[in-house]
């Protein structure tokens, strides 16, 4: 039998049925894929097995044991450790305080910091890192404080690890570094779940994969036997797909946005642009590539007038439009499809008739006088959802009841259908299923050739080497290169990603 | 002379001492991501509770007791507000300051009557010190006190020991930064925020306790008077740790010493004016030496388990 398995396993939160009788079984020592879409239920199922969730029926057998899991303390007790997505670290917190927190096997009332710290230095060579138990997390790198999540659990001798999405945040190397600690645990006996939906990790390092598809068990395959990538996307969709973007060379004309000497300071004078300096033409895609927290966010906001810059200039069509604000930017006939849709981009206790007019609500056809037009409106807004496959039950529902994946194309709809000379995309496609985000990744090709000029900010590698006609890294605020996207190269970019210039091979001087 | 900084340096140390009774409280709730904008009315509750449980028994030690008790009972109605309906800390604090004036004034002048004399009740006596008490400037100062001085002053080391060194100062300050990842690892948020509530409710009450009982002895209508909030001033000055907000405290008490002083030296002054003395000295203290520390990320914030 398997060394975990979970059996029939439901969960409904309210009328949304999550999980529909799952089982997984795991053998020991294997690293097991979970590989589905965004709300397929593998990031539930995972909750379940570690104490945050209860399921509403099923049973878990754990070294062919049964074991009723009510909270993480248990999990942990029966040697379940998990890595959340996002990191579950007190970052003003040592790492060795983050380390022994609720850990009292040590000592039940002192913490016996140096006792702890021993240990954690042992583990730490022993798998090869290089933490300071006195290091304060948020000094870490994200790598380093995602290897500290791991030796978070290795320290509470876990025998099975949970890892959710653990890549997204790392840069290429990073990600060569995991793998290979995640081989070196499973040669000492570690089991291991590997939550993801990124077909190319199934295939490198995963014995086993267990597909889920709207809280269904799809199929469960060795990974010895899929024969290709397609195969593996079909199961996760459950239609065929195209993985394969259709672009053709880039048609460019006038340069429409000129960022020159971009400076910001945010308020405790840390540098987060670092004088960049870029050009986009029309009818061409810059693709902004970097780790998250690397100055896009910020770079973005002064140039749509939400942040004043510290110095520098940004124009657009040779205007200038440093420190103008926000409306006067959008005047520009610049459309922008903001990082976070739930924060910035929609409201969702709205309906979508009311999002979809929340941009262009003073043209004059909108309304006159201060009174809407809302016949014409809605008419208009019909017309969007069409043309831009948004599946709402209506228009006066709320935006908010709306699936991830139509809310951004109700998102995309509004922004493109003003027909902007400039597009700022600032993760269009982030947590969207294959289907939407091929959609809305074609949709940013189609707007090029129509001439748009377009800025495209993404953390997936994947997507700024599909999309991009040129891409520009950033580094802590700083651009590191910008270059043609013929002569970029995964490993390049990843090495520039990580502060590394490949030519002479030096970490560029740290300035925060 | 001497005899003038010896009495400002008692007055000072007497001052400060509810201020820090209260604020070691306060202390712990505040890194457990709790707003406790109640505590003045924790204190103004505890200030007459002690004033009747000595009244009915004779002792000012069961006084206390009976004080904290009533102080923690109020402050388990602040946390099933806060950390069980997740209602908003600011707003349910201010219900509490309203009906504490309210319900401490009504059961005042219910229980001892609106124009009588108060009536005689166990106080804190002061305990001198053998030999340390004698000497000379500091001695009358700092070793002429109530014993519940001696204890608070003690206390800040111990605060200090449990907040860096043991299990529950650690929970409470993750609590406070990232309660999520306290729930991962199965460390009930919940709990760990209730039990600072209750503790700083414990205190608050203690410290006004020592308003009505150490500087006077007799409750007087809102007598504790933005105390409470000299309080939260102090923890967020002293930078959410112990030895800081001794020394916040200290500060703060100088301001009531040399109120007093001024009052004695200055008649000429109208009194009004020495008494915005302490309140002004918290307000410039505060804006002034602006601390780069941040309040606890998760301050304020309902913790909601998915």
């Amino acid at each position: 039998m398997a060394y975990l398995d979970m059996k029939n396993v439901s969960k409904s939160f309210g009328t949304l049925v999550a999980l529909d009788n799952v089982s997984l079984s795991v053998q020991k020592g294997t690293i097991h894929a979970l590989l589905g879409e965004n709300g397929a239920g593998k990031s539930t199922l995972m909750n379940i097995l570690y104490g945050m969730y209860q399921q509403n029926e099923g049973t878990i057998y754990l070294d062919n044991e049964e074991i009723d899991i009510k909270d993480s303390k248990t999990a942990l007790d029966h040697g379940i450790g998990m890595v959340h997505q996002h990191f579950t670290l007190v970052p003003p917190l040592t790492v060795i305080e983050n380390v022994i927190l609720g850990y009292d096997k040590i000592s039940r009332v002192g913490l016996q910091l140096q006792k702890a710290a021993k240990r954690f230095e042992e583990l730490c060579q022993r798998f090869n890192m290089d933490i300071s138990p006195w290091a304060v997390v948020e000094d870490l790198s994200i790598g380093q404080q995602q290897r500290l999540e791991i030796l978070k659990a290795l320290f509470r001798d876990v025998s099975l690890l949970i890892l959710d999405e653990p890549t997204a945040v790392l840069t290429p190397q990073e990600t060569e570094t995991l793998f290979s600690l995640l081989k070196q645990l499973t040669d000492e006996g570690l089991t291991i779940i590997f939550i993801t939906h990124k077909l190319a990790e199934v295939m490198n390092i995963c014995d086993c994969c267990t597909v889920l598809r709207n809280g269904r068990v799809v199929s469960e395959v060795a990974v010895s036997e899929i024969e290709s990538k397609e195969q593996l996307a079909s199961m996760m969709v459950g239609s065929n797909v195209d993985l394969i973007i259709h672009k053709e060379e880039a048609q460019t004309g006038d340069v429409i946005l000129s960022v020159e000497e971009l400076c910001f300071d945010d308020e405790d004078r840390v540098r987060r642009v670092d004088d960049i300096s870029l050009a986009v033409k029309s009818g061409e895609i810059l693709g902004v590539c970097g780790v998250d927290g690397n100055g896009q966010s910020e770079l973005i906001r002064c140039i749509m007038g939400l942040l004043h810059p510290t110095g520098g200039s940004i124009s657009i069509c040779g205007e200038d439009v440093t420190g103008k604000t926000t409306r006067e930017v959008l005047n520009h006939h610049v459309s922008h499809i903001p990082e976070d849709r739930l924060k910035m981009a929609m409201i969702k206790e709205f309906t979508v008739n009311e999002n979809l007019a929340l941009m262009a609500y003073r043209d004059q056809q909108y309304g006159r006088f201060g009174f809407m037009n809302w016949k014409w409106i809605t008419e208009q807004n019909i017309k969007i959802c069409e043309e831009y496959n948004v599946k709402t039950q209506g228009m006066h529902v709320p935006a908010g009841t709306l699936s991830g994946g139509n809310q951004q194309k109700m998102v995309v709809g509004r922004e493109l259908d003003r027909e902007p000379t400039l597009l700022i995309a600032v993760h269009p496609s982030r947590g969207l299923d294959v289907g939407a985000t091929k959609y809305i990744q074609n949709r940013l090709i189609q707007e090029r050739d129509r001439g748009a000029a377009i800025l495209l900010v993404s953390t997936e590698l994947d997507e700024i080497l599909e999309l991009s006609d040129r891409i520009i890294v950033l580094y802590r605020g700083r651009a590191m290169s910008t270059m043609q996207r013929k002569a970029a190269t995964r490993e390049h970019l990843g090495l520039l990603m990580a502060g590394i210039s490949p030519k002479n091979t030096t970490v560029t001087p740290v300035t925060m | 002379m001497i005899d003038t900084i010896t009495s400002f340096l008692a007055s000072d140390i007497r001052t400060a001492t509810p201020l820090l009774i209260a604020g070691l409280g306060i202390l712990f709730s505040s890194r457990a991501g709790i707003v406790n904008v109640g505590t003045e009315g924790f204190m103004l509750v505890g200030a007459l509770a002690g004033v009747v449980g000595s009244w009915l028994t004779n002792s000012s030690l069961l006084g206390s007791l009976f004080a904290m008790g009533v102080t923690v009972l109020l402050a388990a109605i602040f946390a099933f507000f806060v950390v069980y309906l997740r209602a908003d800390q600011t707003v349910v604090g201010v219900a509490i300051n309203t009906f504490a004036l309210g319900a401490t004034t009504t059961l005042n002048r219910i229980l001892f009557g609106m124009n009588t004399s108060p009536p005689l009740i166990n106080v804190f006596d002061v305990v001198p010190i053998p030999g340390l008490s004698k000497i000379p400037i500091i001695g009358d100062a700092l070793f002429s006190q109530p014993l519940l001085t001696y204890l608070a002053f003690l206390s800040v080391p111990i605060a200090w020991f449990v907040m860096y060194k043991t299990h529950i100062g650690l929970k409470v300050r993750a609590v406070g930064e990232n309660p999520r990842a306290c729930d991962t690892l199965g460390i009930s948020v919940t709990k760990v925020r209730t039990g600072a509530i209750l503790f700083s409710g414990a205190l608050a009450g203690l410290g006004g306790v020592f308003i009505s009982m150490g500087q006077l002895s007799f409750f007087t209508e809102d007598m504790v008077s933005g105390r409470g909030y000299m309080v939260l001033a102090a923890v967020v000055f002293g930078r959410n740790n112990p030895v800081g907000v001794m020394l916040a405290t200290l500060i703060f008490g100088a301001g009531d010493a040399l109120m007093y002083q001024i009052q004695a030296a200055m008649s000429g002054v109208p009194y009004q004016f020495s008494m915005m003395l302490p309140y002004l000295i918290t307000l410039i203290a505060v804006c002034a030496f602006k601390s780069k520390t941040r309040p606890p990320a998760a301050t304020g914030i309902p913790y909601v388990k998915e």
